[in-house]
């Protein structure tokens, strides 16, 4: 079936099966292959992006529900001559080792900050419970995301 | 420069000893860049950021001007595997030292061409300036020809005070694209005509097909493919949901033979079957015993690497040649495995090393990419990716091997150990392509004609496999260290993070806690006391000084702390470990304090990032994670099945280095493992007064030892 999508602010039409996963039309579609597979089961977080304000775990959510939702992802956070706050502090905080979770960690965060601009420790776990590290990089992106935080809030 | 003077070589540094061509390892160019193509690859330990360094170092070269090349069976050297954290020893000392000849060959050029002897030149970014004027760069001075030639030992690298980017803490050169979005994995790779693959395996290891109709499946939407070789099993299809599908599909219809023989899944069962017993370490007189004896048993269960990406490869056959990009530790050993499997010569088969997540050892990176091989078999000249699904990779990969350590001692009347014994079983700890007689590929045990498994085993001493880590380093006048190793194991072993280490470790220092508290000792004094090496005993006292130890300190009935040490395969990185726990209906790991001697650091922060996630790791590890199986294969599946440390879970970790840049470097990756898990069970008997010698640290077994 066709299906409008409205991703990273533009209108893109694809025509998949109703079911098929919003992280396949994506990455094969799309060519956003910043967002990642990791389980398929929504448990792991590597796929989040934001879907109308909120983070969603791509892999397991079909694209026919996304119609008109405004769906954003990693690729639209910053470039690389205009970077993302978060993005700037990841690096500054050396936050990644392998960096598979990385897109879907940031896409949580950004989703945290948008609604919250100073999150506290526990805050910033709670949003990022749905977000597998197997590196154990955790420290390193708390830190990271604190950073992006008061940078962003201008302090 | 002249050729190396003496007829029968020495060692060269590293992997240069066999590969010693300086041009296979790095190259001048003419528009201002050096490309440099290690052997060595990334799987998420920053290696490469670090090999830039080192080269860039002794060329007198900007950083910016390294183009690192993917590792790849056609070009690079063969360094093996990309594992043991001896990538800085190997491949990091061969690119200092090929730089160093590089840059002695460069330096001569220029001299003859201005003019002026050697000792009149300096190098700043490569431009090589004569004391009496003029100047030359190295992007005008080098010629194809410059570095074919073989490494000499004319040359020697500089010393540690002349260091000027080594010892830094450079930004890992990867991150940014990791963090923006661009393609950095395999799994992101995009090749024209690219079709996408699945496999469906079987229910347990020992299953085989018994029957399948594919007609339906190839009507089914997308597909192009049903492979079926004997019992391997896979599809491709146009898009990656249908593949998806079509497998789904498959695996309903397939029918299986059961092939249910799998015992039941407790590390005890090691001890009911036929070992080869060695032993590794023996000294001092037996009969000389102390006037207390001790014992204790500790066990570890089958563990996952649980990569974050299950496993990918994309692969296609042109002709018979055959391309592979795959995430493999080991790009030469899987090549000659896959040429051995599929009967052709290795020449035919070029693959080439795309990153893939952190994978912690030998995951399935090697399986599916000889999966993707069979797959792309009946797509000629398609290329075909291949992502397992996340219950393949846990359901598949090989597992770290159960373990059993039996531990006895006996103290003086000071309190001291005088006699030590260490008795371990467990299963192979490598299980890697390019073991001999056989081919370590999974797919391959599965075909019509299969081809079988090489006879699983150690990497020897004193590395080692099984008996990592199980020679003490602590210094006792009688030990004795005994490794049963069992072959066969019910499911498949192979090397994680640490290999035998992660549980020889745990034993040891659970062991030295329980003397220490015999003995009415302080365990921090306890250790420094049975230690001669100096740099043993400066890792300790720095983490019990960022700790603020205090001698003999009790736990409160919910907090506690406890202390564990050991050195990498005896021969590599020095650490202390402090964790803090707090018990209530499970324990929680508060606080982690460590201190980490690794000789010379050549990206400090990278060597502390290591430290951090393989103490989350190894913590996540020793409190949460077992596979299940039960008589007929894996029932783990996914993450519910293996939880692993969430956010809400991590200690806060705080690590010192003692940087030691006189000495020689090693590597970092994997010294926390065994220390971190002992130091949580010895945190959990000071804060309860209950000992935990079964992994992992689960509520039921917290239950357990309480009322034990």
């Amino acid at each position: 079936m066709t299906i409008q999508l409205q991703v990273n602010g533009k209108a893109r039409t694809v025509d998949v099966e109703a079911e098929t996963p919003l992280l396949y039309v994506l990455r094969n579609d799309l060519g956003l292959i910043g967002t990642r597979y990791g389980c398929g089961l929504g448990q792991c977080g590597a796929c989040t992006v934001i879907v109308d304000g909120k983070p969603v775990q791509s892999c397991d959510v079909p694209a026919s529900a996304m119609a008109g939702k405004n769906i954003v992802t990693v690729e639209s956070l910053g470039t690389d001559a205009a970077l993302h706050p978060l993005q700037r502090a990841f690096i500054a905080e050396q936050a990644a080792q392998c960096g598979y979770c990385a897109s879907g960690i940031l896409m949580s965060a950004k989703a945290l900050l948008d609604v919250n601009p100073d999150p506290d420790d526990a805050a910033i776990r709670a949003a990022l419970e749905t977000n597998l590290c197997r590196c154990g990089t955790h420290g390193r992106i708390l830190r990271a995301i604190k950073r992006a935080a008061k940078e962003m809030r201008g302090v | 420069m002249a050729q190396a003077k003496e007829a029968a070589p020495r060692k060269l540094p590293g992997s240069l000893e066999t590969n010693r061509r300086l041009d296979r390892w790095l190259t001048i160019n003419a528009d201002g860049t050096v490309s440099v193509t290690p052997g060595k690859v990334e799987i998420g330990q920053g290696i490469l950021t670090a090999l830039v360094q080192m080269t860039a170092e002794e060329l007198d070269i900007d950083v910016s001007r390294i183009r690192l090349l993917p590792a790849t069976t056609a070009v690079s050297p063969n360094e093996g595997i990309t594992s043991g954290s001896r990538s800085i020893q190997e491949s990091g000392l061969a690119l200092r030292h090929a730089a160093a000849e590089a840059r002695g060959l460069l330096l001569e050029r220029a001299a003859k061409k201005l003019g002026v002897t050697l000792e009149q030149l300096t190098v700043k970014d490569g431009v090589v300036t004569a004391r009496s004027g003029g100047s030359l760069t190295y992007w005008e001075l080098a010629a194809a020809d410059l570095l074919a030639r073989e490494a000499t030992f004319d040359v020697v690298a500089k010393g540690h005070e002349e260091h000027e980017v080594v010892g830094t803490s450079l930004a890992r050169l990867d991150i940014p694209n990791k963090l923006t979005g661009k393609p950095s994995y395999v799994q992101d790779m995009a090749l024209p005509g690219l079709l996408h693959g699945r496999v469906s395996r079987p229910p347990g290891p020992r299953s085989r097909l018994k029957s399948l109709d594919v007609k339906e499946i190839e009507k089914m939407p997308g597909v192009v493919a049903v492979v079926r070789d004997g019992s391997f099993l896979g599809v491709v299809a146009e898009r990656e949901e249908q593949a998806i599908r079509a497998e789904r599909r498959l695996a309903r219809i397939a029918e299986w033979t059961q092939g249910d023989d799998l015992p039941a899944n407790d590390p005890r069962h090691l001890l009911t079957l036929k070992a080869e017993a060695e032993v590794i370490s023996e000294k001092g007189d037996p009969a000389v015993k102390g006037a207390r004896q001790f014992s204790a048993e500790y066990t570890k269960p089958y563990i996952a690497h649980a990569s974050l990406a299950p496993s990918c490869a994309i692969a296609q056959w042109e002709g018979k040649k055959l391309k592979v990009w795959s995430h493999s530790q080991g790009i030469f050993p899987l090549r000659g495995d896959m040429a051995q499997a599929l009967n052709m010569p290795e020449a035919d088969i070029i693959i080439t090393h795309a990153e893939g997540a952190g994978c912690y050892g030998h995951n399935a990176a090697d399986d599916v990419s000889f999966d993707a091989v069979l797959l792309a078999r009946a797509v000629p000249g398609k290329p075909v990716r291949l992502q397992w699904m996340r219950e393949d990779e846990f359901g598949w990969e090989p597992f770290s091997s159960p373990m059993v350590l039996r531990m006895n001692a006996a103290l003086d009347d000071k309190g001291c150990i005088v006699n030590w014994s260490h008795e371990l079983w467990s299963h192979a700890h490598s299980t890697r392509p390019g073991g001999k007689g056989g081919v370590n590929l999974l797919g391959a045990w599965y075909l019509e004609k299969p081809v079988p498994a090489a006879v699983p085993g150690n990497p020897p001493l004193p590395g080692g496999g099984s008996h990592r880590n199980a020679i003490p380093l602590y210094d006792f006048p009688n030990q004795k260290v005994t490794n049963n190793l069992i072959r066969q194991s019910p499911l498949r072993t192979s090397a994680l993070r640490a290999l035998g280490g992660f549980a020889n470790a745990f034993a040891i220092e659970s062991f030295m806690d329980e003397l220490a508290e015999a003995a009415d000792a302080d365990p921090v004094e306890y250790r420094l006391r049975h230690l001669k090496d100096p740099r043993a005993k400066a890792v300790i006292e720095k983490a019990a000084a960022m700790a603020q130890w205090k001698a003999k300190e009790k736990g409160d009935g919910e907090r506690g702390r406890g202390v564990a040490f050991a050195k990498y395969k005896n021969l590599a990185a020095y650490l202390a470990v402090i964790a803090e726990v707090e018990v209530g209906e499970t324990a929680r790991v508060t606080r982690i304090w460590a201190a980490v001697d690794v000789g010379q650091a050549i990206n400090p922060d990278g060597v502390i990032n290591q430290i951090e996630g393989g103490i989350i790791q190894s913590a996540s590890m020793a409190l949460k994670e077992r596979i299940e199986f039960d008589k007929t294969g894996v029932i783990t599946r996914n993450w519910e099945d293996y939880p692993i440390f969430r956010f809400s879970e991590v200690p806060e970790v705080e690590v010192a280095l003692i940087n030691r840049p006189e000495a020689p470097p090693v590597g970092a990756g994997e010294g926390t493992q065994g220390p971190t898990a002992a130091a949580i069970a010895n945190a959990i008997y000071n804060a309860l007064g209950a000992r935990l010698r079964d992994m992992p640290f689960t509520r039921d077994r917290i239950v357990a030892a309480l009322s034990a």
